[in-house]
């Protein structure tokens, strides 16, 4: 393993940020950790750098296998980026890179060449060779996160942390960003665990995604799996936009405003409310009943800017739904605003209410 | 590098700030120095030249100068210490200390200087742990160390006024400073000390530059803290404000405004090079 943390607890006075928090990242892995502010996060995250320090009685904390928890941040060799990049302002970006070089004891610290020569290739792995003599404030922001990354990686650390790494940076630099690490990860393959809040992000560039909230992980696994088969009721309403229902299961079968639905995997549950949940692009849109049982709703708006288009509905029941169809379909249909349409689901999430 | 006057703007305000600008500098810097120096011209050079470098003049520029680079020095250090625990640490009293620091300030200075100096002579509560028979002063010889009415007085008449200058600066640069950079610098494998050398003095160093740069201005100046405790003794611990007034005491009008153009453009030069020195500190910034 890359990276485990095990029983991690962690409170700040009366507020508990982690509950018994388990985690570990395969070696050359990368792992992102979403959720909301206040999930606990970016508290794993520092306490696994060392920037915190776990409750007593939290198990271990290993890097390859090596326990660590004893170790202070400047020796556990991790790369920790920043949100808010956190660079030396009265450095060049080569003196930056270069700091965690500089700053080593006399018998382990690299020559002015050799020093020289790993920033620079950083600094051209990073993408950013001509700006070696700039201060950062003469810096764009995506550049400035580069550096920070450059910096990190300058020490040859064990394992690579991310806080927010695209947190303070406009929509598209992000999305470049983005796709710029990821082919930089498939490249120099470090064990690397990242931060966000942005599920467009964590599904996109990692590996396996940790959900968190409250405190603990509700659940991990390839994006595959957390958009396609959530664990949890906050797993799905934090994985996008997604249609709610009060529900009753009633031999295996849940029932749902006008509704009912096969749900085999609750045929034994005894009789009782539930609540299910349907994405925009899993609901059917139709102009005529087609023999499938579908909800009667009223177009109110339609999102027709983009690569899908969203439909605002209101159903006869009175619920509020969303509906995604390609702008083909949309097409085809040939609505507009006002018109009358059936909803068909072609999956629905349910999951039974907690007493 | 701007060229024109001033930035075109839809906000007026230009013309008239500039206006009152000019006239308070005019009325309150300009006009009495330009009296100052009309007044040493009254006495040929030569005469300029005596009342300049007669050797207890020199003695009191060594001295002034001297004694207020070290004040300014040791509240450097030490300011810099204060500002860093009431910027880091919230303790039980900390508006109270935080209001101490500001009272240099607001004493007048003959209370201050009268207060140090029964303080600091060898039979008040601190002089006397250094006189011969104190607990600190038994260790340096047959007289032990002397404060009050010795050029050491005159340092800790001029710190105790230069302080606040030091710890004001530097509290808003300090509280500006983001502590990710510090953790950044612990991550990347620095201690404690090059954390503390390499990464948060230069960030704060312009701050400290301008509090040591007021502190040393104004202990040039300092009259009524420093006369009670320095004892005045010609040569030895006569600072030149004092010879300064000593001269007008006497009716030497024209002489002493020549001292005093002497020291101001000597304390004119320092704080230039000061002001480089910050100047250079600040490279990076924008």
């Amino acid at each position: 393993m890359g990276i485990e943390a095990r029983n991690i607890t962690k409170t700040f006075g009366t507020f508990t940020a982690l509950r018994n928090v388990s985690l570990s990242v395969a070696t050359g892995e990368l792992v992102a950790l979403l959720g909301p502010s206040g999930s606990g996060k970016t508290t794993l995250l520092r306490i696994i750098a060392g920037l915190e320090e776990p409750d007593d009685g939290s198990g271990a904390i290993l890097f390859h296998d090596e326990d660590v928890a004893r170790t202070q941040v400047g020796n556990r060799k991790v790369g920790f980026v920043f949100q808010h990049y956190a660079l030396f302002r009265h450095m060049t970006v080569f003196e930056n890179v270069a700091f965690g070089l500089r700053v080593r004891p006399k018998s382990q610290r690299p020559g002015r060449n050799l020093i020289k020569y790993k920033v620079m290739r950083l600094l051209k792995l990073v993408q950013l060779e001509s700006m070696a003599n700039r201060y950062p404030h003469q810096l764009s922001g995506g550049q400035r996160q580069r550096v920070a990354l450059a910096r990190a990686l300058a020490i040859e650390p064990k394992v690579l942390l991310l806080d927010e790494p695209f947190g303070a940076l406009d929509a598209r630099v992000r999305q470049e960003l983005r796709q710029w690490l990821r082919r930089l990860h498939d490249e120099i393959h470090l064990t690397s665990l990242f931060v966000t809040h942005d599920q467009d992000e964590a599904l996109e560039l990692a590996d396996r995604v940790a959900v968190m909230n409250n405190g603990q992980i509700e659940q991990i696994g390839t994006p595959d799996d957390v958009f396609h088969k959530p664990a949890t009721e906050f797993v799905v309403k934090f994985l996008g936009q997604v249609n709610f229902f009060h529900a009753r299961l009633e031999g295996g079968k849940v029932h749902f405003s006008t509704l009912a639905w096969e749900s085999p995997e609750h045929a034994g549950t005894p009789s009782q409310p539930a609540h299910v949940f349907i994405r925009p692009h899993e609901l059917d849109v139709n102009i005529i009943r087609n023999g499938h049982p579908a909800l009667q709703a009223t177009v109110k708006r339609i999102h027709s800017a983009g690569p899908n288009v969203r439909l605002d509905l209101t159903a006869e029941s009175g619920e509020r739904l969303c509906a995604e169809m390609t702008q083909e379909r949309y097409r085809s249909l040939n609505i507009t605003s006002g018109s009358t349409v059936f909803v068909t689901p072609r999956d629905v999430k349910v999951f039974a209410d907690k007493p | 590098m701007q060229l024109t006057l001033k930035e075109r703007s839809v906000l007026p305000g230009f013309g008239l700030t500039m206006g009152f600008t000019l006239l308070y500098l005019s009325l309150l810097v300009m006009i009495p120095l330009a009296g100052l120096f009309l007044k040493s011209a009254t006495i040929n050079w030569s005469q300029f030249w005596a009342a300049t470098t007669d050797p207890r003049v020199v003695a009191s520029y060594k001295l002034t100068f001297g004694a207020s680079l070290i004040g300014a020095t040791i509240n450097a250090v030490f300011g810099l210490i204060v500002a860093w625990v009431l910027v880091r640490y919230s303790f039980p009293g900390k508006n109270l200390v935080d209001a101490m620091v500001d009272l240099p300030f607001a004493m007048p200075t003959a209370v201050s200087g009268i207060a140090l100096t029964a303080i600091y002579a060898p039979n008040g509560w601190i002089g006397q742990w250094f006189a011969h028979d104190g607990w600190i002063g038994q260790w340096f010889g047959p007289n032990g160390i002397k404060i009050a009415y010795t050029p050491l007085g005159i340092i800790v008449a001029l710190t105790f006024i230069g302080l606040p200058f030091v710890v004001r600066t530097l509290q808003p640069a300090m509280e500006d400073m983001d502590s990710e950079i510090e953790e950044a610098a612990a991550s990347l494998g620095a201690t404690r000390r090059q954390t503390f050398l390499k990464v948060i003095l230069p960030t704060i160093l312009p701050a400290l530059l301008t509090g040591f740069a007021l502190a040393f201005a104004r202990a040039l100046g300092e009259y009524g803290s420093v006369v009670f405790i320095a004892g005045n003794m010609p040569m030895k611990t006569e600072i030149t404000p004092l010879l300064i007034v000593t001269k007008l005491e006497q009716y030497s009008y024209a002489e002493a405004a020549a001292i005093a153009v002497v020291t101001l453009m000597a304390s004119f030069a320092v704080l230039l090079f000061i002001n480089l020195l910050q100047w250079w500190s600040r490279r990076y910034a924008s």
